[in-house]
């Protein structure tokens, strides 16, 4: 008996992270979180568009018109990393059967969504005056059409079953196939055809660009961050209100 | 007493029967496979008879058109099964379900995929196609039909007893054939230009060799969340 007392006391001692997988703890700390990230993300996006538009100097071969990289680049950027967060959320709602984590994948899918179709119609606004064309069958810009078809997919059947339950978990099962089947989708498009420029920045070497510009998209890439995060939160509380409206913790306050 | 069987003759009966059964229903087998003749009999009515067209057009008409089929046959895998509750006993039965899937999907491609394989060659002439880019279109759809029934069977299992169901399988599942539609035109339209198909055939061999660890696992996945 004693034994199991002094476990208890430093499992009270302890940090338990654990706790913030319940909805009933969550609600409060995402609401909490919000503002933050709402702020910073406001703060940061005007600063990167105020280094993307007025800093930056302009491009000598693509003129003004490559300004648009600083929303394009961070938005391709975060609609492949958010369905890749969304399939690694649902996953851990499988594996752990945790409620939460299916919340979360439910509310990454509309905002990865958003990011698809504004690195889609941004890509195709750069691409007229530089390739003369509204559309051009190029690897990434098909890649990212793939991906919206795939967020369209995940929609799709979510909003078919009637089920809860069985809707959260077909659609995961249906995100970590989509999942395993991005990379290998953008490489065979790849093979089918590569006529994009190259990648202009890259991890492995010097990217190519001017200091400012990097800035102005790092600034960017980060205020989208911080965009994505509040904006999920607040959809996630959202879906914990719609989905426990009967339970006892939403009267407490 | 029944005598216990081997998992090996049971996984020969589950095959023998789902060709059995879809067999005895021979005007489902017979309209995917008209379907596809049909559908591809049209592009040439819309694009005009220019040899040099057809050709250039042949691989993807073909490719997409196989590509529909399949997916118009994908319901049936899994849906008699579910509704009289056959699907059900085998879930609940202590037979390795992954592989048991494995064979119902390849019952399936017996008689969706392979009848295909074979007329394709037929229709490629007459889209102009010739001897080599016959051969590899026949090889590279006797692959790629598999890999389509293999990833067609998650869709089918995850939307199993869904209302609206034939839509849906379409926006699952359509992109997730890209791979398969890229790499196995792409075989056909390489020796039409004059170079080795064997690139485009190993990479479409890869993609098959995935689905067949990786399909049957998910969509034996599917099938318990749509039964429980």
């Amino acid at each position: 008996m004693k034994n199991i007392d002094t476990k208890t006391d430093l499992q009270r001692l302890k940090f338990n992270w654990l706790q913030f997988a319940s909805p009933k703890t969550f609600y409060p700390l995402a609401g909490k979180i919000i503002p933050w990230c709402a702020a910073g993300a406001a703060i940061l996006i005007a600063y990167g568009l105020y280094l993307g538009l007025l800093v930056a100097p302009t491009d000598f071969q693509q003129g003004e018109g490559y300004r648009i990289i600083f929303v394009h680049v961070p938005a391709a950027w975060f609609s492949m990393f958010l369905y890749l967060l969304m399939a690694l959320y649902a996953g851990l709602g499988l594996v752990l059967n945790a409620r939460l984590s299916y919340m979360m994948a439910t509310a990454i899918a509309p905002t990865g969504a958003m990011f698809t179709l504004v690195a889609l119609v941004t890509g195709s606004l750069w691409g007229k005056p530089m390739w003369g064309a509204w559309w051009v069958w190029d690897a990434r810009l098909t890649s990212e059409l793939i991906l919206l078809f795939l967020y369209i997919g995940y929609f799709s059947l979510k909003a078919a079953i009637d089920d809860k339950n069985r809707a959260d978990k077909a659609s995961a099962v249906l995100a970590i196939v989509g999942a395993i089947n991005v990379p290998i989708i953008y490489f065979s498009v790849k093979w089918w055809n590569t006529l994009h420029q190259g990648a202009s920045v890259s991890l492995t070497q010097a990217p190519a660009m001017a200091a400012v510009m990097l800035k102005g998209m790092l600034v960017m890439t980060i205020g989208f961050w911080l965009y994505s995060i509040a904006v999920v939160l607040m959809r996630v509380r959202a879906e914990i209100l719609e989905r426990d409206s009967k339970a006892a913790m939403l009267r407490l306050d | 007493m029944k005598k216990k069987l081997s998992t090996l003759s049971v996984l020969y009966r589950v095959l023998a029967r789902d060709i059995r059964v879809a067999l005895r229903r021979q005007s489902d087998v017979a309209a995917v496979f008209f379907f596809f003749i049909i559908a591809a009999s049209l592009f040439p009515l819309g694009s005009g008879a220019d040899p040099k067209l057809l050709k250039a057009m042949a691989p993807s008409v073909l490719w997409v058109t196989a590509l529909l089929s399949c997916m118009l046959s994908l319901s049936r895998i899994y849906a008699s099964d579910h509704a009289d509750g056959t699907l059900e006993q085998i879930m609940l039965s202590n037979q390795p379900t992954v592989l048991i899937v494995l064979m119902k999907i390849l019952a399936h491609w017996a008689l969706s995929g392979l009848p295909l394989v074979l007329v394709a060659p037929l229709i490629g002439v007459q889209f102009n196609l010739s001897g080599a880019e016959l051969q590899t279109l026949a090889l590279s759809l006797l692959m790629g039909t598999l890999a389509l029934s293999l990833i067609g069977s998650i869709g089918a299992a995850l939307t199993l007893g869904i209302r609206g169901t034939g839509v849906l399988i379409a926006i699952l599942v359509l992109p997730l054939y890209i791979p398969v539609l890229v790499f196995g035109a792409g075989a056909v339209n390489a020796v039409s230009i004059g170079m080795s198909a064997n690139g485009a055939l190993s990479l479409l061999g890869a993609v098959l060799a995935m689905a067949l660890v990786f399909s049957p696992l998910a969509s034996a996945a599917a099938l318990s969340i749509a039964l429980e």
